[in-house]
């Protein structure tokens, strides 16, 4: 009997993996189809780049803060290093090869930044910790655009990127991260990582190193947010150190935050809403980031755990859902 | 030895702004424990009040200054009660993020009504426009003025904290909230006052800074009111002379840098001192060392 029910939910499990990448590849036919056709086109296709690299963010950024409980305020800073490396390598060698070393290179050196500040910083709590990493990424901005200033063209910025990013990278790239980073979670890595953000104490007591694992969260985090910025810099074309400044970084953090703390769909959802929002609202900048402030505020006041809490949104819990709607129709009638 | 000291002068007057609004960061971190990120948008509406009086209603710099602080003061409580205040109970990220969004909305609000280009500030008159020289070194009557109104305003911010019954139902509540609600102690009315304090604090902090440097802009509060709270950390989060202290460090720092380095660098020495400072002693220099609780 025993023996049954474990074969039954082996077979579930295997059944779920083959529906979501039947889903994936799906999602990947239809949108690539519908490029070809010139359904998307270019400029829908520049927001379904925002979209993605916002969903690279939100769910890295959701790993530190989210999941792990550290409170960062400085995703941005590892953006612009996967952004500068990747774009000073295209520009010298304009091949694909050169954009994927690029893209590899800059995410790698965004973590070991990542190792570097961490290490010291994340003994810090709450909010000294936000601010010591707002700090750092002003360091960073100041080092690209005066120390590097010649490799970098300093404030000027980079322009005339070479462009390697199609759907193909995107889709790789933005399902890679959110698979990599849910598969991460739902280890026993991922779960010393919430069980640190609880209660930082008791899961000491447990036997969790929580240090080891708040260095993780920020360095994985901080590699997808290099990979993110490649792709930034290899899309649009041009970079300058003033795009990755602390109101990028609080962007990425209203993208969190809407989407729940801790949910990565969540983070998925929130990146698209915000995204039709600012698209809506692209001739009117300030109006926008009203917006994101009252937005801000008032998710804060009501909803403080955001559109999904920390809930995913799964094909039981769909299911679910419809059942639920099923019995109150079959009620009414 | 007479640039040192020329720099020292410069450093002494931007050092009292920044004091200026650290005191208000020190404060109300020191009660409530919250970062407030507003703070520096504050001041930001101090220095346009103060250019709308001047400018507009054509009023002397005194009368100017009286109304700006006056002005964030309210707006420093109304901020406390629609955004703070509902949540007491809340986590602190909670609090934090919302105290972001408070900044953002200022921020861009008041860009959205005096659009975002920057605006120089009407040209002082009588003694203002004086210049003092003792030797080869240079004081302008803004810098003496600058010092001079935020030495006295600390003195009143003393006397008020020290002296005061409401100066000592702050001190109470900072010590021990709980504590204080049963010894009778209105806890939401203090945490209002320290608002009010700390917020005309920053108004006279942006007006001076108009004078100073001339310029503003709606997002000129950034920059300055992050320095501030390196500032106030540097010092001792909560204590009051720490803030001071704190101030006049990060200004001298400032020129310090401009002049003999780079003037690019000095935010980026700036963070340093703070990251440094925060894994040497997180505490400050003149703060307590805290215990965790378990």
């Amino acid at each position: 009997m025993k023996k049954l029910s474990q074969d039954a939910s082996k077979n579930n499990k295997w059944i779920i993996t083959v529906r979501k990448w039947i889903i994936l590849v799906l999602f990947y036919a239809i949108v690539q189809i519908l490029i070809m056709t010139n359904v998307i086109n270019d400029y829908i296709f520049s927001t379904l780049v925002t979209v993605c690299i916002n969903v690279i963010l939100a769910v890295s950024l959701n790993l530190i803060t989210g999941f792990t409980g550290q409170f960062s305020l400085g995703h941005a800073g590892f953006m612009s290093i996967g952004a500068y490396t990747c774009a000073l390598i295209t520009l010298r060698y304009p091949t694909v090869w050169g954009f994927l070393g690029g893209l590899l290179l800059g995410a790698v050196l965004a973590a070991i930044v990542g190792i570097f500040v961490g290490l010291p910083t994340l003994r810090l709590k709450g909010d000294y910790l936000a601010i010591a990493t707002l700090g750092m990424a002003e360091i960073i901005k100041i080092f690209f655009r005066n120390v590097l200033e010649d490799l970098t063209n300093g404030a000027a910025g980079l322009s005339g990127i070479p462009q390697f990013v199609n759907w193909t990278w995107l889709f790789v790239f933005t399902a890679g991260t959110v698979a990599l980073i849910s598969n991460f979670i739902n280890s026993s890595h991922g779960r010393a990582c919430i069980s640190v953000r609880e209660d930082e104490i008791a899961a000491e007591a447990m036997g969790i190193n929580s240090t080891k694992y708040k260095v993780i969260a920020f360095v994985t985090g901080a590699f997808f947010a290099g990979i993110a910025g490649a792709i930034y810099s290899s899309y649009f074309y041009f970079i300058s150190p003033d795009m990755f400044d602390f109101q990028k970084s609080i962007d990425i953090l209203v993208v969190v935050v809407l989407g729940g703390m801790g949910s990565i769909s969540g983070s998925v959802i929130a990146s698209i809403v915000l995204a039709l929002i600012s698209t809506l609202l692209q001739s009117f900048s300030e109006v926008r980031m009203v917006i994101y402030g009252v937005l801000l505020i008032v998710i804060m006041l009501f909803r403080p755990q955001g559109i999904m809490g920390s809930k995913e949104l799964s094909f039981s819990v769909v299911k679910k859902w419809a059942q639920g709607l099923r019995q109150k129709n079959g009620g009414i009638a | 030895m007479e640039r040192f000291l020329q720099q020292l002068i410069n450093g002494i007057s931007l050092g009292s702004i920044y004091a200026l609004i650290a005191l208000g960061y020190t404060m109300v971190y020191g009660i409530i424990n919250l970062i407030n990120f507003a703070h520096g948008d504050v001041y930001m509406i101090g220095a346009y009040v103060g250019y709308f009086c001047m400018t507009t209603l054509k009023l002397g710099f005194f009368p100017s200054l009286l109304i700006s602080m006056l002005v964030c003061a309210v707006l420093g409580v109304t901020i406390e009660k629609i955004a703070y205040k509902p949540l007491r109970d809340a986590t602190r990220i909670a609090v934090l993020i919302t105290a972001i969004g408070v900044s953002l909305f200022i921020e861009y609000a008041t860009m959205f009504f005096v659009k975002p280009d920057s605006r120089s500030y009407p040209p002082l008159t009588g003694f203002l426009t004086k210049n003092y020289y003792i030797g080869n070194l240079f004081f302008s009557a803004k810098q003496i003025l600058i010092i001079c109104i935020t030495v006295v305003l600390m003195a009143l911010l003393q006397f008020i904290v020290k002296k005061t019954r409401i100066g000592k139902a702050m001190r109470a509540v900072s010590l021990d909230r709980d504590a204080a609600q049963l010894m009778g102690i209105s806890v939401d009315r203090t945490i209002s006052f320290t608002f009010l304090i700390g917020s005309a604090l920053a108004g006279a902090a942006g007006i001076l800074v108009g004078i100073y440097y001339n310029s503003i802009n709606p997002l000129m509060g950034v920059m300055p009111g992050l320095k501030a709270f390196v500032a106030a950390v540097f010092g001792g989060i909560g204590t009051i002379p720490g803030a001071m202290i704190g101030g006049y460090f990060i200004g001298l720092v400032e020129v310090m840098v401009s002049g003999y380095l780079d003037s690019m660098y000095r935010d980026a020495v700036v963070f340093a001192i703070l990251i440094i400072i925060l894994i040497v002693k997180p505490s400050g220099l003149l703060g307590k060392e805290m215990r965790e609780k378990v």
